[in-house]
């Protein structure tokens, strides 16, 4: 079965389901890391990307619980938070100081809790304030979960909300919220969300109106290797429509302090999916190592088995490590040229728009 | 196979390719280990005391005697640990101090016999720096030492202190530490009397590529005469807290890539040595796991207490649990052992 697959991925045949199936049910993980590898080579070169940038979560107050989810509170409950537009600018500010060339922020990646008393031009007001004070800084926030809930706030539909966002100053989106698409496995895991069509179809239009965006899969929880690989090939149908993705990011679960508990994924398998990802995802040109998630260790490995991102500086990471990351919250630029570096890849700064602003 | 040659070894360190490098190593562990067993211990590390007239560069542990956080544990609480290592299903303990200048022979004697008057665990005690100052302090001969620590109850001996067995190395790694040759000595000795004893080098700190194959051949050549390493264990250099990461800022420790690089190197150098241990004390569980893939047939121990990693800022926190777990979803079968590989309780 390898053997046909490998034929198919040199000579650049679309893999099908079985195909994906095979791949993850093998033990080769040599053999799949190589392939992997040499399609991410034909892509990126030997490039790996990473950004600066800085997460930013407005709130955990959040109208869902989802199961998977250590960060969300309820209004009013113990830890609960919220902060104000000034505070945002105010976290900005701190990173931005520095004045050594590329050392400052590309990129501010916001998501946060639905909060329920928040106003539709709460959000308007934070992408122009961001923008105004800090024009060159990319604005990647909010996943199709929030935009579907702004869209009720607003009272607009998808596009017009998503129009409105963009004039206010929303470049990207992020891929999260998409969770793992399988509607019984979605409805064990976050009963509350937007389906995973919904999801799909906000992507979509944000995709029309020229907004790109990442796509992420949650996995490692209570979903099968079909579930997964149904998955993938939701996002490479809509991808092949729109082009509008960015890079996809595999995300692994992280049980602690969750109310469905489990294991954390093995690095085996979280490499692996990688390497499954980047060979059935043919048409994203990017596939991220979330190092957050993956944790370092494991995301420089990936470097070797298909993926050619693995993020950036990051700060301040909240929702991991309320689920029991025990990566940092944040990496220096030079941890993450090194990383690279010792990988064998070239590190490439790039900007939110995978622009390459900087590499040796 | 053949055996690897040094410049074979180096050739393959330093330029192939780490899944090539890594499949070989597979493939030699599958060969060694064919029913997919990857084992562990119960044990616990004991560090008795915290001082050490040695203080090498890379080590964020040691204090001086006069040091506010200096520290000598009392028979009690050593006690005390070992009641709650065996109360968790601990067959060993791991003790291991620095190099007090206080101490002479009789302590250790003294603890060894109070410790074995009452429990009935395996003593994997005191690395080969500790065996030499105590041979040296009493002007006998390190087998005299020996014979007298395993007299008093000492039944097997931990692998530490090797550090990279190439003494350029340790010149600015541990200038005060015995040489390579000593070590080598205090190994052999152990085994001519039938001890059993593991190996381990740290590397990732200033070492270069053709040190790390001098320390694998000063292995093998010793276990090719003796036969009596257990098992291998490199781990990498942990940075922070440490006089060697303040001096140079190029000291930042090995990178996942690396250490799976010198595992699976390790693998495949030490054809003699049954055992491989992956390091998640240093590594992590997630990396842990992929090196059961890269040439590593063990998890090594639980770690019900750890603290020498722990004072160079890592700490991963795990339970007995979590280490079967990890072992199972990397896909293969966990095992208790005891000190000498063999199993006794599969979880399986």
């Amino acid at each position: 079965m390898l053997d046909s697959i490998r034929n198919k991925v040199l000579s650049g045949q679309r893999l099908t389901k079985e195909d994906a199936i095979a791949l993850f049910q093998s033990d080769d993980i040599f053999d799949i890391g190589r392939l992997a590898s040499h399609v991410a080579e034909k892509k990126n070169g030997k490039n790996a990307y990473f950004i600066v940038n800085r997460h930013i979560n407005p709130t955990n107050i959040c109208v869902n619980r989802c199961k998977f989810c250590a960060f969300s509170r309820s209004k009013g409950e113990e830890g609960a938070y919220e902060l104000t537009v000034e505070e945002i600018i105010k976290k900005l500010r701190k990173g931005q100081r520095s004045r050594v060339k590329g050392h400052g922020f590309s990129e501010v990646h916001i998501v946060g809790g639905l909060h329920p008393d928040w106003p539709f031009e709460y959000y308007l007001n934070m992408l122009l304030t961001i923008k105004k004070e800090f024009p060159f800084i990319a604005i990647k926030a909010f996943t199709a979960v929030e935009i579907d809930y702004m869209s009720k706030l607003s009272g607009l539909g998808l596009e017009e909300t998503l129009v409105e966002l963009k004039k206010s100053g929303l470049d990207l989106m992020p891929g999260g919220g998409a969770e793992i698409f399988a509607e019984g496995i979605r409805n064990k895991l976050c009963p509350e969300k937007i389906s995973g069509d919904r999801w799909l179809k906000v992507m979509e239009i944000a995709h029309r109106v020229g907004i790109k965006t990442n796509a992420t899969m949650l996995y490692g929880h209570l979903e099968s290797i079909g579930d997964r690989i149904d998955h993938l090939l939701k996002l490479r149908n809509l991808q092949d429509r729109t082009g509008g993705f960015q890079a996809f990011i595999p995300l692994a679960y992280h049980p602690k302090n969750t109310e469905i508990g489990g294991f954390y994924s093995s690095g085996i398998d979280d490499l692996k999916t990688i390497a499954v990802s980047r060979l059935v995802l043919d048409n994203f040109d990017h596939i991220k190592a979330y190092w957050i998630m993956l944790g370092e260790k494991v995301s420089q490995v990936a470097l070797l088995f298909g993926a050619d991102d693995i993020d950036g500086t990051i700060i301040e990471e909240k929702i991991t490590h309320s689920a029991g990351a025990m990566t940092e919250e944040g990496m220096t630029r030079e941890e993450l040229i090194h990383l690279i570096k010792k990988a064998g890849k070239i590190p490439v700064q790039r900007d939110a728009f995978y622009n390459a602003i900087w590499t040796e | 196979m053949d055996r690897i040659d040094k410049n074979t070894a180096l050739n393959l360190l330093k330029n192939s390719d780490l899944l090539g490098l890594g499949e070989r190593a597979d493939n030699i562990r599958k060969n060694l280990h064919p029913d997919g067993i990857v084992t562990f211990i119960v044990d616990r590390n004991i560090n008795y005391t915290n001082v050490c007239i040695n203080k090498c560069r890379f080590c964020a542990f040691y204090r001086d005697v006069e040091s506010p956080d200096a520290y000598l544990l009392d028979k009690d609480e050593i006690f005390r640990k070992i009641d709650e290592t065996i109360s968790l299903g601990g067959t060993q303990i791991l003790l291991q101090g620095g190099i007090h200048p206080e101490l002479g022979l009789d302590y250790y004697t003294n603890l060894l016999k109070s410790i074995k008057d009452r429990y009935s665990i395996n003593i994997h005690g005191f690395s080969p720096p500790e065996v030499n100052y105590l041979a040296e302090r009493h002007d006998i001969t390190v087998r005299e030492t020996l014979l007298i620590l395993r007299q008093a109850g000492l039944d097997s001996i931990p692998g530490g202190g090797a550090e990279i067995l190439s003494d350029r190395v340790r010149e600015v790694l541990s200038p005060k530490k015995m040489r390579s040759s000593q070590w080598l000595n205090v190994m052999e000795e152990a085994h001519k009397i039938g001890m059993r004893t593991t190996a381990t080098m740290m590397f990732g700190s200033v070492e270069e590529p053709e040190d790390i194959i001098e320390h694998l051949d000063a292995i093998r050549t010793l276990q090719d005469k003796t036969g009596g390493f257990t098992a291998f264990i490199p781990w990498s250099f942990q940075p922070r807290n440490t006089e060697l990461a303040q001096k140079s800022a190029e000291a930042w420790g090995a990178t996942a890539v690396d250490y799976l690089r010198v595992l699976s190197l390790s693998r495949i150098y030490l054809d003699n040595v049954r055992n491989i241990q992956a390091s998640w004390v240093t590594q992590g569980l997630k990396l842990a796991q992929v090196a059961l893939r890269f040439g590593a047939n063990d998890f090594g121990s639980t770690m019900i207490e750890e603290n020498v990693v722990r004072a160079a800022g890592v700490s991963y926190r795990v339970s007995k649990e979590d280490i079967i777990q990890a072992i199972k979803s990397a896909g293969f079968k966990a095992a208790q052992r005891d000190t000498y590989y063999n199993l006794i309780k599969e979880f399986f």
